[in-house]
């Protein structure tokens, strides 16, 4: 990752039109809160191979772009073989009528171009049934090696044009690889692009380790280890998987860290005779405080967008809850009223939602409510699912699925936060407790 | 660039595969009941073995759902445990809680140090040295049962009661 430093992003032409009045008056628009049914047919011929050695990587970035706007439930390709035109230079007119012809309401155009280890990536977007450009044409340039991160840059901009949203798909996601049977699992932590691609292990299967996050940098990952033989949570760099201990006080167990929104502090659940509270932990300094101090247990924290609360999950009325408290610890609001069991709360990045993990009648679901509560979905049905976790633009949530019986395996699926879209994420083997890293 | 992907991949798919360990998890993989002929654990006809502890005293007591209260029988079974500590004072423990995989990971973490510390405090209160005994917890994460019902999931609450020989002491 650290070879694509040199991206460079370029306006290649000034657009005729200002790009939000085409977005909103145009046809080419998927207000996604209105709840689409129908995705939108798109279509994006193989790039143009502008140079000599090009060739297969025009392809291929074209296919993962497409893999991409697929992928998302809001778009549906028109394959290849059913245009009637194709697109031989970038810079020649668009045959609209022939585009128009085969029902595509978006194209996206693109020239590639290979020198040594340099790659250089442009590309369009039209509004097929307008006849005109959406927003800028843009020019991505980076090492040959990044090609899958141009494709995935090239996706976010089109999916950001067509849906006025954030992207998501240059984006990472680290979780724990499982492999063996349910009384010998072994488990490792993984990262991965968001898509699966340039898997890489960052530990071995020695030790358990559990529910890794990333910081807001996607620089670092915290997770939680049994390396010295109690759980402790653990700091890892990304870059060069060196990992410390970060809690590590004789008799005590440190689990569920998560980073605070500047990256500086941890909050995580400390259980010191059996009874588990939350702490924060500075992380240069290593000092720590104190966040609560009941004997009911206190776990699953995590921050608002902006720092300044804490959601967590607690039994401290019996069953486990989901609560709300000031970032610095003091009264908390229980927000979770519905029937059954409520854990593993997670903020939305976006501030608007918190995800959770609910057990009601021998079923788990992945939901998400308002902040104060209200509007609760549920979004999964199944025999095991938990730990969600929320795209950078909060529109899609991953989390494990674990199956039934003696012969169970974890895998990791995704669901988009409005109920649609539900399907697993292709990894090699088992995983678990998936992380997504913010927009890279 | 794509087929070296592919190409590391199944290397590291292959790997995997010739890492997996066949063999099963103990009780007690880090603070194990050491090794040689008899596994270190003697025979049960000793009163002094790791095996009688396990086997006549009982190593370890089962929860209801959700509860870290111990019943009338892990209570006996942990004051029997408490005696035979006091009588051999070269072993130290530790106390493993356990959940089964009805409730979610950071949870169950929680519940299991619960349970464990309900063993401790009660072999405590017998006399036993707090300095002989520690606590860990697995979660849900190593169950002895592995079949979605009831009848493993009562197997699988639990809190083992592992000991090594302090050779320190």
């Amino acid at each position: 990752m650290r070879l694509f430093a040199t991206l460079v992003i370029g306006i290649l032409t000034m657009g005729q039109f200002a790009h939000p009045v085409m977005a909103q008056n145009g046809p080419l628009r998927i207000e996604i809160t209105d709840g689409v049914i129908e995705p939108m047919p798109y279509a994006v011929p193989d790039f143009v191979a502008e140079s000599p050695g090009s060739n297969q990587v025009s392809k291929d970035i074209s296919r993962v772009i497409a893999a991409d706007l697929n992928g998302t439930g809001l778009f549906r390709e028109i394959p290849t073989k059913a245009h009637i035109s194709s697109i031989t230079n970038f810079g020649s007119p668009v045959q609209f009528a022939d585009w128009k012809a085969v029902n595509a309401q978006a194209l996206i155009t693109g020239g590639v171009s290979v020198n040594g280890n340099q790659l250089e990536v442009k590309f369009r977007v039209y509004d097929v049934f307008a006849g005109t450009e959406l927003g800028n044409g843009l020019r991505f340039k980076g090492t040959t090696d990044g090609w899958r991160r141009m494709a995935h840059k090239v996706a976010d901009a089109v999916y950001s044009r067509i849906t006025g949203e954030g992207g998501y798909f240059d984006s990472r996601v680290v979780y724990v690889a499982e492999t063996g049977p349910k009384n010998d699992r072994k488990k490792r932590l993984a990262v991965m692009d968001y898509d699966g691609a340039n898997l890489q292990y960052l530990t071995d299967s020695s030790s358990i380790v559990l529910a890794p996050r990333f910081s807001p940098t996607g620089d670092r990952v915290l997770y939680t280890s049994y390396e010295t033989g109690f759980p402790q949570v653990f700091v890892l760099d990304v870059g060069s998987v060196r990992r410390k201990v970060l809690s590590n006080e004789s008799g005590t167990m440190s689990f569920a860290p998560r980073f605070s929104p500047d990256g500086k502090s941890v909050v995580m659940s400390v259980t010191e005779g059996g009874n588990t509270d939350l702490y924060k932990m500075d992380i240069a300094s290593g000092k720590r405080q104190r966040l609560t101090s009941t004997p009911s247990i206190e776990t699953a924290p995590s921050y608002s967008p902006d720092g300044s609360k804490i959601v967590f999950e607690s039994d401290r009325s019996g069953t486990p809850q989901l609560y709300i408290m000031a970032a610095n610890g003091g009264e908390a609001k229980r927000i979770s009223f519905g029937k059954g069991r409520y854990g593993t709360p997670v903020w939305s990045p976006r501030g608007d939602l918190i995800a959770f993990t609910k057990q009601n009648k021998g079923r788990f679901h992945i939901g998400v409510m308002r902040t104060d509560g209200s509007e609760e979905r549920l979004l999964t049905a199944s025999f095991l699912d938990e730990g969600p976790t929320w795209s950078p633009n909060g529109r899609v949530i991953m989390f494990t699925r674990e199956t039934r019986g003696a012969g169970g395996t974890s895998s990791l699926y995704s669901v988009d936060v409005s109920g649609r879209n539900l399907k697993p994420v292709k990894i090699n083997g088992g995983g678990s407790d998936p992380a997504w890293s913010p927009l890279q | 660039m794509k087929t070296w992907t592919k190409a590391v991949l199944t290397v590291a798919a292959l790997s995997l595969a010739a890492c997996t360990d066949p063999g099963s998890f103990g009780a007690g993989d880090n603070f194990g009941t050491g090794t040689g002929a008899d596994n270190g654990l003697g025979s049960s006809a000793d009163p002094g073995s790791i095996a009688y502890f396990q086997e006549a005293v009982g190593d370890r007591v089962l929860f209801l759902v959700d509860q870290s209260t111990l019943s009338e029988q892990g209570r006996l079974t942990v004051l029997a445990q408490a005696n035979w500590l006091m009588e051999n004072a070269d072993y130290v423990a530790v106390i493993e809680g356990h959940a089964d995989e009805q409730g979610t990971r950071e949870y169950n973490l929680a519940l299991g140090a619960r349970r464990a510390s309900a063993v401790q405090e009660l072999l405590v209160s017998q006399g036993v040295a707090s300095n002989r005994i520690r606590t860990v917890s697995y979660g849900k994460e190593r169950p002895i049962e592995i079949c979605s019902e009831e009848s493993c999931y009562a197997q699988n609450r639990r809190a083992v009661t592992v000991l090594t020989a302090n050779l320190s002491g």
